[in-house]
């Protein structure tokens, strides 16, 4: 997808604009919140669960290199093949060489933030190969043409009304009525028959394995295994960061996952795959491949945003951040929306042109509070902050500002006398009302609310001249 | 917590604790009534109370903005002037935690201001988390008629697990009714300097927010963060609302010959 980070000012504008956008992240955004925290709260064993997944993570991504090799090994062993991929255009290249190699006319690919990292829907078109989208919620933003606006749900930004009136332009046979469970019907005729007849399915993976060198995936509409199992050629792209050492490991995290994500405590679907068929096997897929990306986690790994490497992809973060509330995923002009994709954007690609991305937060700490790894999201984006303060990227009216704020806050003195003077003026405008509509350089406040008039003199002075209570 | 103890707290020379009171550059300039009710409070609870001429700012604004040069500098005024103290203590959940659980951040590779740090912060309150954690004090022939509600500002809920301390004092003032409201620990969308840089987010915010607020039926909003009681009060105000915004120190300390925040003198 296009990315417009650096343009999340107007996106924004955008989005607030919109009243079915706010209803459609209202709705989904309240459900997922009210179903995590119940689904939370009879699980008494969640911190100490969290706090454990969080060492994992931590511990096999402080020994990535040496789980990588095992997990190649393992994958290897089982009769799988392993690519690595350093860039989104390596992974991409290998993708449809693969596919090429297979023949293929027809790919089913069943939903991975990581096949929209790479850029896999493009790549596929320009290589003419059909791009099936088994997912529902792919398969609606694919016939809107639109980029995915959720981890998760990445269809969010749309309203079920709308997701009627798409469906009644552009499916085959119109569904036959507009509820909920008739455009499912509809989804589903639309897409039974590409499931079998694709030459190659793409999954991703919700983790990797190290001691068996399994694929593992979490899925709730059964259209996982369809993807995957039919085809002759089983792609799966994934991140590097996705490992873990065992399958004990795995449950671990596995316990969080959906109840952080979507508010129940498992998944429709866990699946594990070990290779590809094999001689004793009724069925699966004659080859298996697995890419394993880069993509700028190495750099993560070695800098402060190393603890970001933790994140399993829930998208709590997202659904408890009130700025992702206001303006949904598309105003963040990129794959990964949210508390999580204001880091990880400017990460992939440049804190440069994604610099409102970790300035377009109110450091509340929610998003830390749900997050199941603990990742200290607010920390790091105001570790992001330091570092565009040091590279001179903070824009200049907020430089400048700062700078006179800091001359006078480092004297008290000074600081009393224009403490004093601004009282002053805005006491002028505002005692009469008790409240200022409007006043100069403050038109960020006062365009949306009323600033308080001050009180008769500052504290220090009425406490110096004897005022104790 | 250092010297945390249930009831009578003494200072560390066997008297009355000896208070540093940080009144905060918007308690300071916009609103002195809420540090007047936090020094009468305090010398209720039985502590001593001097507010230290040195002080301006906790840092917030530049460590927020990544400016920690001039966030250090502060910080490190802020411990030159109050060390001396028994405790230090702030009217305000979001200037006590960026003293107390991140100044701490901007000292490293001088170990000796990072011990120093720590030593004070140690002893630094949130003022109604002092007032019951470490005075054990609840206000008494205090009132306050009428339906009130409570917003928890979010430095103070999840930097320094302050929920409810502002409740238990709240419930000593007589005829208060506190009413629960819809996404209390749901940020108002102030967020320091994040409010005039996006202005039309942090309306939409906080827009929701004084829905709710309309929505619990109290006539009173408290809280215990100025930023976020302005830009909840001046959202209100805008729109008319009948409600009044206070800080809570306000009605505990029975305080209520100021008009509430937006309203005529
Ligand atoms: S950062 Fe945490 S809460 Fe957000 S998507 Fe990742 S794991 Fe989930």
């Amino acid at each position: 997808m296009e990315q417009t980070s650096h343009r999340f000012k107007e996106n924004a504008e955008r989005a607030l604009a919109s009243s079915t956008l706010r209803v459609a992240l209202d709705r989904t955004t309240t459900l997922l919140r009210t179903r995590r925290a119940a689904v939370v709260a009879a699980f008494p064993e969640f911190a100490e669960v969290r706090g454990t997944a969080a060492r994992i993570k931590d511990h096999t991504i402080a020994h990535l290199d040496h789980y990588l090799e095992m997990f190649e090994r393992n994958a290897i062993a089982s009769g799988a093949k392993v690519h690595w991929a350093r860039t989104p255009d390596e992974a991409t290249d290998i993708i449809v060489r693969i596919c090429r190699q297979a023949g293929a006319r027809t790919a089913t690919r069943v939903k991975s933030m990581l096949g929209e990292e790479i850029g896999i829907g493009e790549a596929l078109a320009a290589a003419g190969i059909e791009r099936v989208e088994t997912d529902l919620a792919e398969h609606i933003i694919q016939l809107a043409g639109d980029p995915p606006s959720h981890i998760v749900m990445p269809a969010m930004h749309k309203t079920h009304e709308e997701v009627a009136e798409l469906f009644s332009r552009k499916h085959r046979r119109a569904p036959d009525a507009l509820d909920v469970a008739s455009l499912v019907e509809s989804a589903r005729r639309e897409l039974r028959e590409k499931f079998l007849s694709a030459d190659v399915g793409i999954s991703g993976a919700n983790f990797l394995i190290a001691d068996t060198g399994s694929v593992v995936t979490v899925t709730n509409e059964g259209n996982g295994e369809l993807t995957t199992t039919p085809p002759r050629v089983h792609i799966v792209n994934a991140g590097i960061e996705k490992l873990v050492p065992t399958v004990e490991h795995a449950t671990v995290l596995l316990r969080l996952l959906s109840r952080s994500a979507i508010g129940t405590e498992f998944t429709q679907y866990t699946t594990f795959y070990n290779g590809p068929r094999r001689e004793s096997d009724r069925d699966g897929p004659r080859e298996m491949h697995i890419v394993l990306v880069d993509n700028r986690r190495t750099d993560m790994l070695a800098g402060f945003l190393r603890p970001m490497l933790r994140c399993i992809r829930c998208g709590a973060c997202m659904n408890h951040c009130p700025v992702y509330g206001a303006v949904g995923g598309h105003a963040y002009g990129a794959v990964y929306p949210g508390p999580m994709g204001a880091i990880l954007t400017p990460a992939m690609s440049n804190l440069a042109v994604a610099g409102d991305l970790p300035n377009a937060c109110t450091l509340n700490g929610r998003c830390r509070e749900v997050c199941p790894v603990d990742i200290p999201l607010p920390d790091l984006m105001r570790r992001l902050r330091e570092e565009q303060w040091s590279r001179g990227l903070t824009p200049r009216v907020v430089r400048s500002g700062l700078g006179l704020w800091g001359t006078l806050a480092r004297r008290p003195g000074l600081y009393r006398l224009a403490t004093r003077l601004a009282v002053f003026s805005l006491r002028l405008v505002g005692w009469r009302a008790g409240r200022i509509g409007a006043f100069p350089l403050a038109g960020g406040w006062t365009r949306h609310r009323d600033l308080p008039s001050p009180q008769r003199g500052t504290f220090m002075d009425q406490y110096r001249a004897g005022r104790r209570r | 917590m250092g010297e945390e103890g249930k009831g009578g707290a003494v200072g560390r020379h066997g008297s009355a604790p000896r208070v540093g009171l940080f009144v905060t550059c918007l308690v300071d300039a916009i609103r002195p009534s809420i540090g007047f009710a936090s020094l009468k409070l305090l010398e209720d609870a039985g502590c001593i109370v001097e507010v230290p001429a040195r002080q301006t700012c906790c840092g917030q604004p530049g460590f927020n903005s990544g400016d920690n040069a001039i966030a250090r500098d502060l910080v490190v005024g802020w411990i030159e002037a109050f060390e001396g103290y028994d405790y230090v203590v702030v009217p305000s959940g979001s200037c006590a935690g960026m003293l107390k659980c991140h100044g701490g951040d901007l000292f490293a590779g001088e170990p000796d201001w990072a011990a120093r740090h720590s030593a004070l912060a140690d002893r630094t309150y949130e003022i109604m988390s002092f007032l019951v954690r470490v005075m054990d004090y609840r206000p008494s022939g205090v009132a306050w008629p009428g339906r009130a509600t409570y917003h928890d500002s979010c430095s103070g809920l999840r930097e320094l697990a302050i929920h409810d301390e502002p409740r238990a004092l709240l419930a000593a003032v007589d005829g208060l009714e506190l009413v629960p409201l819809e996404g209390n620990d749901v940020c108002c969308g102030f967020g320091g300097t994040f409010c005039v840089k996006y202005p039309s987010i942090s309306n939409a915010i906080v827009a929701e927010k004084a829905r709710q607020v309309g929505a619990s039926g109290a006539g009173l909003l408290l809280g215990g963060d100025l930023g976020c009681l302005m830009n909840m009060a001046g959202k209100l105000s805008r729109e008319a609302s009948p409600v009044e915004v206070r800080h809570a120190v306000e009605v505990l300390a029975g305080m209520d010959d100021e008009p509430a925040l937006c309203r005529s003198e």
